[in-house]
């Protein structure tokens, strides 16, 4: 345990997430103001659900094992449904918001796309999200005891370090997603997002078989990665001349 | 102990809650004019420059005689142009408050975690005599209640006494107030925060080298804050300053005061600063009448206000550049003084002469800042501090709050762009924080703590 499981945690499940941060974020005040209002909506509607799971379980029976269970499944499904609830009232924020810095620019186009924000907005859930997940149990890396001495996985901490950051880049892509489904009114996307949240969570319901949780989760990583990079203007014809590191005029960036 | 404490706490309530958020006037960039109107425009914005003083009515009443003098489009094409650049920079300028709020709050934090010192029960400040060891429920918070009551009239008491000296023109005595609270917050605070974290480490540091090192630290942060001294380290030692208030304010307070006085002092900024016979709303306006800044306070300024690239000859450039430089400076000796924390002082461009602007080249945009006091530092890192040491060993309190604050600085910062005028800095963000902190201990822990131990992610 101690430094060697803390900053090898810590770096598995923040590492990629610090490189966007610093590398896409960091430079421009009003990202960095757009990812802390989403760690804030994400916030909000944890706020939320953990109080409807609280009164749920307050008002039952605490011996009843099977009673709550089911109460925490319903609380993490809520949760999940509740957070997508929250992606869409923060996407309505943020059009609004774009529409005041239309009105308020000098050239009548808005200093950031949309498209920008989603990304953004998407870290700023990923990131609160993996906090949330990871915080306390790096904190108990540092101190020490072993691992599963009660018969638990040993892996517990790398197995979840590895989950929270499959979770930030599951909420990156699932902002895109959810966002250009918003955009262009199609609601089939926003459905996939939703449902692959829920796959997602619900598959954390197999830990500590981690098989079962996270292979699934690093396939759909994949799968959202690829669709949210088609939909951002990407295709495997810039994906290739990026890999070759070919300059050409005529190339456009995916993204800025 | 108590005594010390209690001069320095005298010297520094007040200043920790005069929390009031100001933004700088943006003034129009003549860059957009064209050369011949830009005489106009630069009468114009001198003439804004002298009246930028604490709040936006009077460069209104300024801008309204502009308009008579015979410049009346030129007036509102410069008021949308400010309107526009105040709004466009406000991002930046809500990220040049977020750092220092931000750098306070970790120091706070990792001291409380790791230094055991400032969690220790270890005797409470004169101004909350009412002990909390009482076993009954209703007794403790009856108990935390007259400790509320006890606090916020001292600190109103000093707030009307300071502003009453600034009143009737006793600068002296407010500047020697001023730097006794600094030299006691540079020295003293410093010299034990020292001694306990070599403590806690068990690190050994000798008589002469700790003296060195005090002895050091302390003058090069008087002559930041209170003379000249380069920004970057005046705004390091006024973020070292408000973590150690807040140190001393978590460690003295008893526990349910210390959420008590939280939401008192929130409500009473509130008061202060907008109501019209509010003290701090007096000692702006005072200022404003006599057009000088208002005395060393408590100020936090995210930049310096400087002028750039005068093409006219060099005397003449020289003089008004210096002048400017050394207005700055005295502002930012406003800025530090444990007394009168008001963040609502003039800008430091108050006392600027005009200059006449020739070209445009030459004139670059001035950098403006937003002040924030130091009481707000001191209590948004008190909030966040004692969720990090009572909110038995959670992290995600923390992190809850911490995140809470930056969004209510955010919104405040936003009804600034929108007001543009002073501001209480601490209701929103302290009733987010409390919000946040009691029911992520209450709701979110139990519910995350559930997940965590089956290994659930939502």
């Amino acid at each position: 345990m101690t430094l060697a499981v803390f900053f090898g945690c810590t770096f598995i499940a923040f590492g990629p997430a610090l490189g966007l941060f610093l590398f896409t974020i960091a430079h421009d005040p009003l990202r960095i103001i757009i990812l802390i209002a989403g760690a804030f909506f994400w916030l909000v509607s944890l706020l939320l659900s953990s109080l409807i799971w609280f009164i749920a379980v307050k008002a039952s029976n605490p011996q009843d094992e099977p009673l709550q269970k089911g109460l925490l499944i319903f609380g993490v499904m809520f949760s999940v449904l509740l957070q997508e609830a929250f992606r869409f009232l923060y996407y309505k924020l943020l059009r609004k918001a774009i529409e005041g810095l239309v009105a308020l620019s000098e050239d009548g186009c808005s200093p950031i796309s949309i498209q920008q924000m989603a990304y953004v907005a998407g870290v700023g859930f990923g990131l609160m999200s993996g906090a949330f997940s990871m915080i306390n149990l790096l904190a108990d890396a540092l101190g020490p005891g072993i691992v599963g001495i009660h018969g638990d996985s040993q892996l517990y901490f790398l197995t979840s370090a590895f989950m929270t950051m499959v979770l930030i880049f599951l909420h990156t892509f699932w902002g895109i997603l959810f966002f250009h489904g918003c955009e262009h009114r199609r609601w089939w996307e926003i459905m996939a997002v939703v449902v692959m949240h829920l796959a997602v969570s619900g598959s954390t319901f197999c830990n500590p078989l981690y098989v079962g949780s996270l292979v699934p989760s690093y396939l759909l990583m994949a799968a959202a990665a690829a669709w949210a990079y088609l939909l951002s203007g990407g295709s495997a014809q810039n994906l290739w001349r990026f890999l070759l590191c070919l300059r050409s005029g005529a190339s456009p960036q995916p993204r800025s | 102990m108590i005594t010390f404490m209690n001069n320095s706490d005298s010297e520094e309530e007040p200043c920790n809650e005069r929390t009031s958020l100001m933004s700088a006037e943006s003034p129009s960039v003549p860059s957009y004019q064209d050369g011949l109107q830009a005489s106009e425009a630069g009468e114009a914005q001198a003439h804004r420059k002298r009246r930028t003083g604490s709040s936006r009515s009077p460069n209104n009443i300024a801008d309204g005689e502009m308009s008579e003098s015979g410049v009346p489009v030129r007036e509102s094409t410069l008021e949308n142009e400010e309107e526009e650049l105040t709004l466009k920079y406000g991002a930046k300028h809500v990220i040049m408050l977020f750092v220092p709020v931000t750098l306070c709050m970790i120091v706070v934090v990792a001291t409380i975690k790791s230094v055991r010192f400032y969690t220790e029960k270890n005797g409470q400040l004169i101004y909350t005599p009412f002990s909390e060891d009482t076993p009954s429920v209703g007794q403790r918070l009856l108990n935390s209640v007259l400790n509320t009551i006890i606090m916020i009239s001292v600190i109103v008491v000093m707030t009307v006494f300071l502003v009453l000296l600034y009143k009737y023109r006793c600068y002296k005595f407010i500047h020697g107030w001023l730097i006794l609270s600094s030299l006691m917050l540079l020295f003293l605070f410093t010299y034990i925060y020292l001694g306990e974290v070599l403590k806690t480490y068990n690190v050994a540091m000798d008589y002469p080298t700790l003296f060195l090192v005090i002895w050091n630290f302390g003058a090069v942060g008087m002559i930041c804050i209170h003379w000249k001294g380069p920004l970057q380290l005046q705004q390091a030692y006024l973020i070292m300053i408000s973590a150690l208030m807040a140190l001393v304010f978590i460690k003295y307070l008893p526990e349910w005061s210390a959420w008590v006085i939280l939401g008192a002092i929130s409500i009473y900024d509130l008061m202060a600063v907008l109501c019209p016979k509010g003290p701090l709303r007096m000692l702006v306006e005072t200022a404003q009448e006599r057009n000088e800044p208002i005395f060393p306070a408590l100020i936090y300024s995210s930049a310096m206000m400087w002028t750039v690239g005068m093409a006219k000859p060099d005397t003449a450039a020289r003089g008004p550049s210096q002048q400017t430089w050394d207005a700055a400076e005295d502002g930012r000796e406003n800025h530090r003084s444990p007394s009168h924390g008001d963040s609502q002082m003039s800008e430091t461009r108050s006392p600027v002469p005009t200059r006449p602007i020739t070209s445009l080249e030459e004139l670059e945009e001035e950098e403006r800042g937003v002040k924030l006091g130091l009481g707000d530092f001191i209590f948004y890192s008190v909030l966040v501090g004692k969720a990090a040491a009572t909110a038995s060993g959670d992290w995600n309190t923390t992190l809850a709050c911490f995140v809470a604050i930056l969004i209510g600085l955010c919104l405040t910062l936003l009804l600034l762009a929108v007001f543009k005028k002073a501001l209480p800095a601490l209701p929103i963000s302290i009733t987010f924080g409390l919000v946040f902190y009691f029911s992520t201990d209450n709701l979110v822990r139990p519910f995350m703590d559930t997940l965590a131990s089956h290994q659930l992610y939502i």
